[in-house]
């Protein structure tokens, strides 16, 4: 959250306003003006066209029920590898643990399109694993499953990101005192872990929702892109536009841009909640302090 | 105010380096939990990180050193590889000015409404690249709201590298802001007050001053901006128009070969691609302890 800033006088002099102007500019035009104008050409023909778009066209009927199931999905898988991970990573020490955290951040680095040709040189016919896969008879490759795995890494980092620096701020002084009062794994983790964790864990799985819903390079790869069976919304989006029905085309995006506020607005009541309780925390933390310099005469002894 | 989470690699790994004594396989405890977690954390990283990965440059590498030239090194793969990188570097750095002027008035100034332009800051995190890409391409057609004003003036963002710029920027833009925010937040305002009080103009200020503190953040932001820029597809295929030696990223370039089944070229752009994804996640990782070293 932005500071008060202690520099007040500049909203009132010349170059404060031009600052503000420059900088309400800048976000105005590249980001306000593009995602107004979302929700103005899709509803440019009415909303009765807009539903139309929607739920009148198999195939957008197909991509929508499509990024629902495959989302969920990656963001749950990621869930609970982020958790694991989080509790690898910040609860113990091993060799090789400072590279584990950087292999963590490998899929942000990694441009979307490469990691879904990765999966297609793994899973495609000619691929590692194509025979076996055939054999067994599963798709993955223009098929749900290749989907939810581009969507899986693209989306890996988020969750485990938001819950290293929690945990490791909360230290494992919580969880040692439940295992030395008899408490098993499971409790430790169900009374101590999550409730301690479950802001951090709720905005990481907000924003691999958004970034899974939205992923187009890897998932492109990995689809084959066949309207009304691999096309999630994004490519929908791409499709509409391709076929120049540039107004169906927004209605899908402006569903699509709906989500990103909502995700918004929920990224930014989470975080409120973290501020909010990291204040109560250290004003708790001060307090047990005081009262342990007055119990003690002071002088900690 | 969303912040940017941190991997401490470098500083860790250099210090273990420095420090080698022991090598203890974790430190004694008892935290249950570790063989699961372990075996989860192994289990997907190998699947979905290492195993990907080592098969793209495994794949690459079986075509020998000539074949691999000969395929990622052809004119237009050469074309492709000067205009992402052009545009991410450029885009990059408008990102990196413009978001130093956002950083500042967030931080600096009070006006009502910033919040709200505070929370606005991370609307291309959260937008999906391909309504970015459909958006900006709207707009900047013939018939486009800008399109209107700009083309009759000559100004063709629609099929050009001035729009793969513009939607780079558009992706990059809060990378460069979040990461220099924070710090800009945590400046200690003795240093710059006492170079006012000595008669500093607000220039010089701001040069020998803050400029200099921050410095490495900035840097830092730029290098996200880049790396974000180089990797992304989704917005650039719907404005650029995707012509090859004109205004074909390297992504494109790899999608393209990929529906051709040329598969073996498509690997060995991607794995050029890579290399340079890879430095530059180091080269950040790097600066960020930097920047986590001097805001202490």
């Amino acid at each position: 959250m932005p500071h008060p800033a202690s520099n007040t006088a500049h909203a009132g002099t010349l170059l404060g306003r031009l600052l503000i102007a420059a900088a309400v500019a800048t976000v105005g035009f590249i980001i306000v003006v593009p995602l107004a104008s979302v929700f103005f050409e899709a509803f440019a023909e009415g909303p009765a066209a807009w539903w139309n778009a929607l739920a009148h066209d198999p195939d957008t009927r197909h991509a929508i029920w499509l990024t629902l199931t495959v989302a969920p999905v990656a963001v749950a898988v990621n869930t609970v590898f982020g958790i694991a991970a989080a509790w690898l990573v910040a609860r113990f020490r091993f060799p090789g643990r400072s590279l584990l955290i950087t292999l963590f951040d490998v899929p942000f680095s990694v441009s979307p399109v490469v990691a879904g040709l990765a999966l297609v040189l793994i899973f495609g016919r000619q691929g590692l694993l194509g025979p076996t896969v055939e054999w067994l008879g599963v798709k993955v490759i223009f098929a749900w499953p290749g989907l939810v795995l581009a969507t899986t890494f693209v989306t890996l980092p988020l969750v485990v990101r938001e819950l290293i620096p929690v945990m490791e701020a909360i230290g494992p002084d919580e969880e040692l005192a439940a295992v030395s009062l008899g408490a098993s794994g499971w409790q430790v983790f169900t009374r101590i872990t999550l409730p301690n964790i479950r802001w951090a864990l709720l905005h990481g799985m907000v924003l691999a929702n958004a970034r899974a819903m939205g992923e187009f390079g890897a998932v492109y790869v990995v689809s084959g892109h066949i309207a009304g069976a691999t096309d999630t919304m994004p490519l929908r989006v791409e499709k509409l536009f391709q076929e120049y029905r540039t107004p169906a085309s927004m209605s899908v995006a402006s569903v699509l841009a709906g989500l990103a506020l909502v995700t918004l607005l929920a990224k930014t009541v989470i975080e409120r909640q973290i501020e909010m309780e990291s204040r109560e925390l250290e004003l708790a933390r001060s307090l047990i302090d005081t009262l342990d310099d007055t119990r003690t005469g002071g002088d900690g002894l | 105010m969303s912040r940017l989470p941190e991997s401490n690699f470098a500083p860790v790994f250099c210090t273990s380096l420095i420090m080698k004594k022991h090598h203890s396989i974790r430190r004694t405890t008892v935290l249950p939990g570790f063989g699961m977690s372990a075996a989860i954390t192994s289990l997907v990283i190998t699947t979905m990180v290492i195993i990907p990965l080592a098969v793209l440059v495994l794949r690459a590498a079986s075509l020998g050193p000539e074949g691999f030239l000969a395929a990622a090194w052809t004119p237009r793969a050469r074309a492709a590889y000067a205009v992402s990188l052009g545009a991410s570097a450029l885009a990059a750095l408008i990102s990196s000015v413009l978001g130093l002027l956002v950083a500042w008035v967030l931080v600096r100034i009070n006006f009502p409404g910033r919040r709200l332009l505070d929370a606005l800051v991370d609307v291309p995190l959260a937008l999906p690249t391909a309504v970015a890409g459909l958006v900006y391409s709207t707009l900047y057609v013939k018939r486009g709201w800008l399109g209107q004003l700009l083309v009759p003036m000559g100004i063709h963002v629609a099929y050009s590298r001035l729009g793969i710029v513009l939607v780079l920027v558009f992706v990059s833009l809060p990378f460069a802001i979040r990461v220099v925010q924070p710090v800009l937040e945590s400046l200690e305002r003795d240093t710059e007050e006492a170079a006012r009080i000595l008669g500093a103009s607000r220039t010089q200020t701001f040069l020998r001053v803050v400029f200099p503190a921050i410095f490495p953040a900035v840097l830092t932001g730029f290098a996200m901006a880049l790396a974000r820029a180089l990797g992304e597809y989704g917005s650039v295929v719907f404005i650029s128009g995707n012509m090859p030696f004109k205004t074909e990223i390297a992504p494109v370039l790899i999608v393209s070969r990929l529906e051709e089944f040329a598969y073996t070229e498509a690997t060995a752009i991607a794995v050029v691609l890579l290399g340079i994804s890879l430095a530059i996640l180091f080269v950040v990782n790097g600066l960020q302890q930097c920047v986590a070293r001097n805001a202490q």
